[in-house]
């Protein structure tokens, strides 16, 4: 397969819109224009995989036969959906008679797989396939000052991911540190936020996040970057409710990597999705200077 | 005051569940486990659970199935993979986890209104019908069916930031080829 389809998934046309504003113009601007997947699905996440493994892995099986037809490779920049597509084109081309069943149902339904797509994420080609000294060179707006936390989550690297290592990762602070900032050591750069947990066992899923920006705050970081809508979600939406149960003010700017990327490529601060941010971005214009406008 | 046996006799168990549970995870390696624990210290979610992990997996090779579906802690797990990357017997513990769920859901021994297993089916059933799952509408099926009302409501000024935002909106999300994912349902059933 040669160049790159682009897999959105229910969190980049809804709650992440941010990170699909702004991970179009990085890739555009970098020379790899993405092209989006046509009448694609849902990955079912983590709760088709917790009801019914077979459909799971069938409903990923037509988005990777539509990818197949187009000729190109999967680029996922949504963790869970980079994970569930991996996940599930290795067990469809696993050749065992569950995975062969499964096969043969798509290709009666008119979606025929031959498991020659691969699947990738953003971060992945960035630092592996283009590099990092190559992004260096293309960056025009260093941010330079801010330091940033990390942040990985647990989908993206753990446990199919190839490029990374499962429990301290590093792909993403290179890519910062590309773009001009300074990657602080985030030790809970891999600790799970819980995922839906915000949303249904509140109280946990508030100490959870509420670790995370501690830790971020300790190390002096003035944002974290995201690479997952759900953990940016629960990173960001939660920050008064801790303020609150904690007493502690650990609020900050919780960004997707390709919103500062794209500021330190020179794309418009207004053509990144900064609109879209509930916490203040104040102390991140203030930190970066006249907020990155032309 | 009634004097009750707390230990089980072998008989009360089941010899087949670990071979079951082996097949649905695909974790054939599950009677290797040699209790260490690492599991239950890595989870940051084990200090939640009635269970952690370790107990739950030597109750999966011991027949506990009553125990071990009945559990909070296989609904808590929230799939970080922590533990099965870092597992010396190289067992696929989050599977184990995942195949645990869908046998509690399959013999109807889930809590059926606890928030997470209203969640995950919730999901399922918008992407089985319209192919995508829609943030609002997902939301809203899980704090009726799990009867969440008061959470509804303290969660509203939220979901108008959202909208504010243009990160939420109350739009249906829909595949094109509907037709396609009723076929490959269909295709699934009949291959079964």
């Amino acid at each position: 397969m040669s160049g790159y389809i682009y897999y959105p998934g229910c969190s980049l046309k809804g709650n992440s819109r941010s990170y699909e504003e702004s991970i179009l113009p990085v890739f555009k601007e970098i020379g790899l224009p993405l092209q989006e997947l046509d009448d694609w699905n849902c990955c079912g996440a983590t709760a088709y995989f917790s009801v019914d493994d077979t459909m799971a892995a069938a409903i990923c099986g037509r988005n990777l036969s539509l990818a197949e037809k187009t000729g190109k490779d999967i680029v996922a920049p949504c963790a869970g959906c980079f994970l569930t597509l991996k996940k599930s084109n290795a067990f469809l081309t696993s050749r065992q008679p569950k995975s062969d069943k499964i096969l043969r149902a798509l290709k009666s339904a008119g979606c025929e797989y031959h498991g020659s797509v691969k699947v990738k994420h953003p971060l992945e080609i960035l630092i592996k396939d283009i590099g990092g000294e190559a992004i260096k060179a293309k960056v025009s707006r260093p941010l330079s000052g801010l330091k940033v936390a990390c942040y990985y989550g647990c989908q993206l690297v753990r446990p199919y991911t190839d490029f990374d290592d499962p429990d301290y990762p590093t792909t993403l602070d290179s890519l910062m540190e590309a773009a001009g900032a300074t990657a602080v050591d985030y030790v809970a750069k891999t600790r799970c936020c819980g995922g839906s947990l915000t949303g249904t066992i509140e109280e946990v899923g508030l100490r959870l996040n509420y670790i995370l920006l501690k830790e971020a705050k300790r190390k002096g970081a003035d944002c974290v970057v995201t690479i997952c809508p759900l953990c940016q979600f629960n990173l960001e939406v939660t920050q008064n409710k801790m303020v609150k149960k904690y007493k502690d003010d650990v609020r900050m700017p919780v960004l997707y990597f390709s919103q500062l990327l794209g500021l330190a490529l020179g794309i418009d601060k207004a053509d990144l999705g900064f609109s879209r941010s509930i916490v203040p971005l104040k102390p991140l214009w203030e930190k970066i200077g006249n907020g990155g406008a032309r | 005051m009634k004097i009750q046996r707390k230990v089980k006799y072998e008989e009360e168990l089941d010899p087949n569940f670990l071979a079951e549970i082996k097949h649905l995870s695909g974790s054939e390696n599950l009677d290797g486990c040699i209790q260490c624990g690492t599991c239950s210290s890595s989870c940051p979610m084990s200090i939640y659970m009635d269970y952690p992990p370790r107990k739950i997996i030597a109750m999966v090779k011991n027949g506990f199935r009553d125990e071990a579906l009945r559990s909070f802690t296989i609904w808590l797990c929230p799939s970080c993979y922590t533990c099965q990357v870092r597992c010396p017997s190289q067992i696929k513990i989050t599977d184990v986890m995942y195949a645990l769920k869908r046998k509690a859901i399959e013999t109807k021994v889930f809590p059926s209104r606890f928030a997470i297993p209203v969640l995950d089916r919730e999901m399922s059933r918008l992407i089985a019908k319209y192919g995508r799952n829609s943030e609002l509408w997902l939301i809203l099926g899980l704090y009726l069916k799990s009867r969440h009302f008061l959470t509804m409501i303290k969660m509203a000024p939220l979901g108008l930031k959202l909208m504010k935002t243009g990160r939420m909106s109350l739009r249906r999300e829909s595949i094109k080829n509907k037709k396609q994912m009723k076929a490959l349902l269909n295709a699934l059933k009949e291959e079964t």
